[in-house]
């Protein structure tokens, strides 16, 4: 099959690309990029992205798909879906399903799952069996089924020893272990601890159990050489550690989520369970301090930490509710409103950390703009305006705090694996 | 003149009328308590239901006498679910008892925030009867009362909440009531029972027992959960009681006229020695009475707000 899509913009900043062109894609394979004639398009189907946007398809590599274990809040192929109407043509996918991903098999599993959608499905494995932080996963066997990295997600990888045994054995692959950062001591509230818990009267944590887990994790991967990576950094003094370890030439990266760079503590004021996750809402300082972290590069990557849950669930006291919101249908809206159009990064920067960083910490290839690739793209609106809908979810499930919240900039379609996907239906190409 | 609110959330952001208004209207109430017949028709036909999700005997007898002396029909429902459960019965609950077109919810649960949610669910008027360690309204107002009582007057007096500040729904009530009433008021326990940035609410904190009864006119002493002792945030009930107990010794230390406030059940030998318990100081079970006059007032105040209004 034949399309065209005419008058948009190309936009890769890993090849330095900016310009306006014609695009034709034949079978999926990008064969011409200029000025595409009337005679070339005929018997395509056209596109008009007057002024739209075109970047290598969006990354996210941090999502929770539910499957195996919690359908009934996500499959592979519905949180699939969630990501491809988001903009994103990959994801990775963390281990925390029941059975964890600790096994060829359940890797295995989830990849046949979603080899025929559009998305691209990476798996993280587990680091520890079943996560319990108790014996190191086969991380050789993991490695060899395809998985990205390891982590414990959900939880922090329990002991100094067992995360050094995990970089060590990760560093054979140059894969990083990506960490949950929380003091399991000092944890366990339902909020961030300070001034807010106190006026609401919540159990709290502190924000120093995610510093300290940050502080542990860049020692140790100084101390073993292999690459470490923070996830949904969320408090000022971690983002500073980041941004230390990094000038000492330690393998540190780190991503933080919409949530955390859109809302503070004060969200919970309403005891809405949506404005409950792990790591909590922090405090406007530690906002402040990962936008700047995000300006300056300490923080690459943006990642949704996609955590669906069941509406009987989280529809219950604050305190018993599970943590966790659905993100990937929000998460490029939030960046473009909040990040690009409040001027805290540049478009190329949001694609950095949205398409480009994400698979160059996962070692994977970055798709290319170019005649003779394979289209891997995702088209945006930069300016569409919008109001979230949490019922028109492709998520199966609705857990958001953004319902209703107005936001600028959005996905058109996404292009992959001889796939499109445009005005909320996929087809071949 | 009609309350602020058509609930009883807490009394963080209650104005100072309100406040009054209740204290004044609990007056009136107390005197019917020494009646021979106890009783006023006032809220006849009217559905309460005591929604209570954690045990609290107390708190329950005193709203359903306040709710009997005002004729109102009661339901009770209590129950102390098993956590893993929780959520679901507590949807499931209350949607039934939505279901019943109830007038009033009083309800009491161990987790902040939810009489907040039930606002969001129930066309009811919700008071909150406690709710984690967020707020007690009507046990911070029958403080109040009690203290109004004692001094003629709750503005300028100095007040000081002493125990397990961070684990307490009854601080937050007095902190905001009394702050809103023109107290002074600080708070008094271990570092690791004060939680952080309270300053904020602008309260002073002391760490010393002796300087909290040197400085100030009232206690209002909390009872220590004997459950968290388990949680080691205080080294030992022996070591609380000899540098927070309030024993008459300390007392007479600074022999003045204190007045000791607590809203029960009292553990004796832990935060108050028996005889300070039984003393001169303290006003316990006047409290207790004060209690039922006090939420005949806000049972009244919301219970007739339509038809005070239309009037
Ligand atoms: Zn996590």
């Amino acid at each position: 099959m034949k399309i065209v899509i005419k008058n948009i913009t190309l936009f890769n900043p890993y090849q330095n690309l900016n310009k306006k062109a014609d695009l034709l894609i034949i079978d999926g394979t990008i064969t011409k990029i200029g000025s595409i004639s009337a005679g070339e398009s005929e018997g395509a189907r056209v596109f008009e992205f007057d002024n739209k946007i075109c970047t290598p398809g969006l990354f996210d590599m941090h999502v929770h798909l539910r499957e195996p274990g919690r359908e009934d809040e996500e499959t592979v192929i519905t949180g699939s879906n969630s990501a491809a109407a988001g903009g994103f043509t990959g994801i990775a996918c963390m281990p925390n399903t029941t059975p964890a991903i600790d096994s060829a098999e359940v890797v295995n599993f989830i990849k046949q799952k979603a080899k025929l959608h559009l998305v691209d499905v990476f798996p993280v494995g587990a680091a520890s069996c079943g996560r319990k932080g108790e014996s190191l996963s086969p991380m050789a066997e993991l490695f060899e089924a395809g998985v990205v990295g390891f982590s414990d997600d959900g939880s922090v990888i329990k002991s100094a020893k067992l995360l050094r045994f995990a970089l060590e054995y990760a560093g054979m692959y140059n894969l990083p272990v990506i960490e949950h950062c929380e003091d399991e001591s000092l944890a366990g509230g339902a909020m961030n601890e300070g001034f807010t818990s106190t006026f609401l009267g919540l159990p709290a944590m502190p924000s120093v159990a995610e510093d300290l887990i940050v502080m542990r994790d860049i020692i140790l991967s100084e101390y073993t050489g292999s690459k470490i990576h923070i996830a949904h950094i969320s408090t000022k003094n971690a983002v500073e550690m980041v941004r230390l370890a990094k000038q000492k030439g330690i393998k540190v990266t780190s991503e933080v989520t919409p949530h955390h760079f859109t809302l503070t503590e004060e969200a919970l004021k309403s005891y809405d369970t949506n404005t409950k996750m792990n790591p909590p809402l922090r405090t406007k300082d530690d906002v402040e301090a990962i936008l700047e972290g995000l300006k300056d590069g300490t923080i690459d990557i943006i990642a949704s930490d996609h955590a669906p849950h069941s509406i009987e669930e989280k529809e219950m006291e604050f305190v018993d509710a599970p943590n966790g919101i659905v993100g990937l249908e929000t998460e490029l809206g939030l960046a473009l409103s909040e990040l690009l159009h409040k001027k805290v990064l540049s478009l190329e920067q949001i694609i950095e950390k949205m398409a480009i960083n994400p698979r160059k910490i996962l070692n994977l290839p970055v798709p290319q703009i170019r005649e003779g690739e394979l289209a891997n793209l995702t088209f945006i609106d930069p300016d569409q305006i919008w109001t979230v809908d949490v019922k028109s979810f492709k998520s199966k499930s609705k857990n958001s705090p953004f319902d209703k919240r107005l936001l600028t900039g959005k996905a058109l379609a996404v292009i992959n694996k001889k796939q499109m996907y445009f005005e909320d239906k996929f087809f071949d190409i | 003149m009609p309350l602020f609110s058509r609930h009883l959330l807490g009394l963080q952001g209650v104005p100072r009328e309100d406040i009054q208004l209740i204290l004044d209207t609990a007056v009136t109430f107390r005197e019917v308590l020494e009646r021979p017949i106890k009783r006023v028709p006032t809220l006849q036909g009217k559905t309460i239901v005591n929604l209570f999700f954690e045990n609290s005997t107390r708190t329950r007898i005193s709203f359903e006498l306040a709710q009997k002396r005002l004729s109102a029909d009661i339901v009770n429902f209590s129950t102390s679910t098993s956590s893993t459960k929780k959520g679901e019965t507590f949807k499931d609950t209350v949607k039934n008892i939505e279901a019943m077109k109830v007038d009033m919810i009083v309800v009491r649960h161990a987790s902040s925030g939810v009489p907040q949610y039930l606002t969001r669910i129930s066309n009811a008027n919700i008071i909150n009867a406690g709710d984690g360690a967020h707020e007690h309204p009507t046990q911070g107002l029958l403080d109040m009362y009690s203290i109004r009582e004692k001094f003629g007057k709750i503005e300028g007096l100095k007040v000081c909440i002493v125990g397990d500040i961070s684990h307490s729904r009854v601080a937050l009530s007095n902190i905001f009531g009394l702050k809103t009433m023109g107290a002074d008021v600080s708070v008094c326990g271990p570092a690791t029972m004060i939680p952080r940035c309270i300053e904020k609410l602008g309260v002073k904190v002391v760490h010393s027992i002796d300087q909290a009864i040197e400085q100030n006119d009232v206690l209002n002493v909390l009872r220590i959960q004997l459950e968290r002792q388990a949680g080691a945030s205080f080294p030992s009930l022996r070591e609380y009681h000899n540098y927070f107990g309030i024993t008459s010794e300390r007392l007479e230390k600074f022999n003045k006229n204190i007045v000791i406030l607590h809203p029960g059940p009292i553990n004796r030998g832990v935060e108050l020695s028996s005889d300070v318990a039984d003393g001169p100081f303290q006003i316990i079970l006047d409290q207790v009475t004060n209690g039922v006059a006090v939420r005949m007032a806000v049972l009244y105040l919301l219970g007739t707000l339509n038809t005070r209004e239309s009037r």
